[in-house]
């Protein structure tokens, strides 16, 4: 009784919270003001039945030890409501897009298919009175069984260095599930371009270079801890790179991208160099500053950069024969395919070597990594570098897809999306950062059918993904390093 | 709708007739130091609610901006209902005012609630990628809720008769915004100096889990900061609208962005640091806009901050928090 009486009262707080702005509509102008009193009723509503879903949710898992048949409250909200709406789904007008339903999905659904897969234990196997699980929660259900192929029932997962595994995290962790996944990926991307439009192929490519971008934020903020909003500036200055050098000297692809990569490293120096005395959200400010200082400079230095109008015609990259655009796409498409693996490769190898240990040791205790000999200012510097060399990267292939650049497509948003990509994949982790790009860049880009709720449902998902799993989606896992004793013993004998 | 539109900071400002002056007069010294007031003002007060916040759980709240256009549009939608009901001007100002600074505080109270407290104690960047989606969500919403164009905003405030040999450098709302600033900087400082509630803040600024082993009810506090902060937002934004005269749903994102630069110029977590930080940046733009271009006054803005924070790295007020093993 209580917990209705608080449901009411969290409802009706919304309603009063959401009053002017969603019920009240004023047109100054004409002086008429539109009064939208359903929009109340719906907000009431909505609120109530995600708390009633939430109660559920959080009933079944806690009964999942006990014997949950007797939960007749719980089975009726968690059973029906999905039943509705898949019934609704059904004699829907099949004319129509699928307009509701997808709403229905995107605000009450998928939440939870999603809160279940961060946050259900990683450890159990689905059994027969699973079953409501199973019709709500079909995404996890799916992992759990695919990794039960991979090893006996009930035994347990731990995972060195992770504190929380999740459902993801435990799938990542488990190589022998992994390799033929990673196969069958390497396989299916390879092989994209043949079975899609030309405008998914597009898609992946934009997909492909948010993720270099993650992998190299992530070297600076994810190993080397240092917080940069101004990201994207190294970004635009790989991008100005190719389309001034291509504008003016005709500089083709292949030549720009390592001056790209070069430039993009000593501006990281020279950016670096005098902010590393600063700390935390001191830097965070100043890297912002710098990076919107590089992009009014981009706009206000027409006899440079050509102003807000951008440049245009920038050449693509160069093929023995002449190319369509939509044989030139896939081209791109590979061309970054390859550039991605090499940067996952390099950055693994990275990660594990000794500059990386030394960010991770720097990022942990600055005054203790003096102490043991480690030069702050180079690491640091180091990490800004290689940072911004992915950047300058991507930044030269970038301009090579679009072929037009101006200073709109490096603002401030960009940093803050980049840096969501590596947060809420995970800091640290590169898996991580993969699937940070995938749910951040991708599944938006999917979404574009239900335009106006998109940028609303990211907004929400990244403080949900935050809220229930605040250490990113796939935590960093760190290199154990064991000892190894009968090793040690033959090694001396 | 030919205004500058300065919250997006496509140069301009809210200086009219400025082009058409010769530079030089004193009259277009003054008009740039009022003006520069005027925008400093509101720097200053959204600049309160990120130090404030800042100093308690030392997380930037990408979101206030947002609490800030809310509030404006809470101001507009109020002042649209009542205009056609026919109220009185100043009437109107003040009831805009109070419902504006009802709702942001509701809305600020309601986002720490959802979006912060779950993560007292996660990694630090986690509240800070939380704040910039609720950020990208309050954006969204009010753009779903409303529209995407610019409205008009009504003249909330009165051309008084005193004001006419003042009226070639200043205007009577930018008095009214210069005015308010002055009067709640001056209650908050005593609010934060004197009251139970201010002296449970300070404490647990200063160590939080000092303050709760000594009774103080820290997320109340907490709570407490949010709705103080959002409501001084909600004043800036009224104000502001009805100076400028359009508002839309984008508009706080970029004067967040400022108000945090001049809360970290001032020296983040301090409460006189973020006036002073926030009147700097004000007199920093419009001089540099008056005397200099108007293309790079935010290249300005940025480079001083770039520049004190080179030489002060904790702000000009801020204390020097020097690590200790």
């Amino acid at each position: 009784m209580q917990q209705i009486i608080r449901a009411l009262l969290v409802s009706l707080w919304f309603m009063f919270l959401t009053f002017p702005i969603l019920v009240i509509k004023v047109d100054t102008i004409n002086d008429i003001i539109v009064w939208r009193w359903m929009n109340a009723l719906y907000i009431g509503a909505g609120v109530l039945l995600l708390q009633a879903l939430w109660h559920a949710w959080k009933h079944v898992h806690a009964l999942r030890k006990e014997d949950r048949d007797r939960d007749a409250v719980a089975w009726a909200v968690l059973v029906c409501l999905p039943v509705l709406w898949l019934a609704w789904i059904a004699t829907r007008n099949t004319d129509k897009p699928l307009h509701v339903a997808d709403k229905v999905f995107m605000i009450l659904v998928a939440p939870l298919w999603l809160v279940d897969f961060l946050r259900s234990p990683q450890d159990r196997q689905p059994d027969w009175h699973d079953w409501p699980c199973m019709i709500l929660f079909p995404p996890s259900l799916l992992v759990r069984a695919y990794l039960g192929l991979f090893r006996a029932r009930g035994e347990a997962v731990s995972i060195p260095g992770v504190e929380h595994p999740n459902l993801l995290q435990t799938m990542l962790e488990n190589q022998k599930a992994m390799r033929p996944l990673y196969l069958l990926l390497l396989v299916l991307a390879v092989c994209y371009p043949q079975m899609v439009e030309f405008y998914q192929t597009n898609i992946m490519v934009n997909f492909m270079i948010w993720i270099v971008l993650g992998l190299g934020l992530n070297i600076v903020i994810g190993l080397a801890g240092l917080l940069d909003l101004g990201f994207v500036a190294f970004y635009a200055v790989g991008a100005y790179a190719y389309a001034l050098l291509n504008h003016h000297f005709g500089l083709s692809f292949w030549y720009v991208l390592p001056i790209g990569m070069v430039f993009g490293a000593v501006c990281g120096l020279l950016l670096g160099y005098p902010v590393l005395r600063l700390r935390g959200d001191y830097l965070a400010i100043v890297t912002l500053g710098f990076g919107e200082i590089i992009r009014l400079v981009l706009e206000n230095w027409s006899s440079f950069t050509h102003g807000p109008s951008g440049i245009s015609n920038i050449d693509r990259p160069p093929f023995v024969t002449d190319l369509s655009i939509m044989q030139a796409t896939e081209y791109m498409y590979y061309i970054m395919l390859g550039l991605l693996l090499m940067t996952i490769f390099v950055v693994t190898r990275l990660k594990n070597s000794r500059i990386g240990r030394a960010w991770l040791a720097l990022k942990e205790d600055e005054i203790a990594c003096q102490a043991m000999g480690i030069d702050k200012t180079k690491t640091k510097l180091t990490a800004f570098a290689l940072g911004a060399t992915w950047a300058g990267l991507v930044g030269v292939v970038f301009a090579a897809k679009t072929t037009f650049i101006n200073p709109m497509s490096f603002t401030l948003m960009e940093s803050i999306i980049i840096l969501s990509i590596v947060v809420v994949g995970g800091m640290g982790s590169i898996p991580g950062v993969i699937t940070g790009a995938l749910v951040l860049i991708l599944v938006p880009e999917w979404l574009r059918g239900v335009e106006e709720y998109r940028m609303l449902a990211f907004g929400a998902f990244m403080v949900m993904v935050m809220v229930f799993r605040p250490q990113g989606l796939v935590s960093a896992r760190r290199k154990v390093y064991q000892y190894d004793k009968a090793k040690a013993v033959n090694a001396h004998e | 709708m030919g205004r500058p539109d300065w919250s997006q900071g496509a140069g301009g400002g809210p200086f009219p007739g400025i082009y058409f002056k010769r530079v030089g007069t004193m009259d277009y010294f003054l008009e740039l130091f009022f003006g520069g007031l005027t925008r400093g003002s509101i720097y200053a007060l959204i600049a309160l609610g990120y130090t404030m916040v800042y100093g308690i759980i030392e997380l930037i709240n990408f979101a206030h901006g947002e609490i800030y256009m809310i509030g404006a549009f809470t101001g507009l939608i109020v002042a649209g209902v009542l205009g056609t009901l026919g109220f009185p001007m100043l009437g109107i100002l003040f009831v805009a005012l109070a419902c504006a600074v009802i709702w942001s505080a509701a809305y600020g109270y309601t986002v720490e609630k959802i979006a912060y407290k779950p993560l007292r104690n996660a990694p630090r960047l986690s509240p800070l990628i939380s704040a910039i989606g609720m950020s990208i969500f309050l954006q969204n919403y009010v753009l779903l809720a409303q529209t995407s164009d610019f409205l008009p905003f009504p003249k909330l405030t009165p051309d008084f008769a005193f004001m006419e040999p003042l009226r070639s450098f200043v205007s009577t709302s930018e008095l009214f915004i210069i005015g308010s600033t002055l009067l709640v900087c001056v209650a908050l400082t005593l609010f934060i100096k004197y009251t139970r509630l201010g002296k449970a803040m300070r404490a647990t600024a200063q160590n939080r889990k000092m303050a709760m082993l000594v009774g103080v009810k820290v997320d109340k506090v907490i709570s407490a900061t949010f709705v103080i902060g959002s409501a001084l937002a909600a004043v800036g934004g009224v104000l502001i609208a009805s100076h400028i005269g359009q508002i839309n749903f984008y508009f706080g994102f970029i004067a967040g962005v400022k108000a945090f630069t001049a809360a970290v110029l001032g020296g983040i977590g301090s409460v006189p640091g973020a006036m002073l930080g926030g009147l700097i940046l004000g007199w920093t733009e419009a001089f540099a806009t008056g005397y200099v271009s108007s293309d790079y006054e935010d290249v300005f803005a940025f480079a001083l901050l770039v520049l004190i924070l080179i030489f002060r790295p904790e702000g000009i007020l801020g204390k020097d928090s020097t690590q200790k093993v």
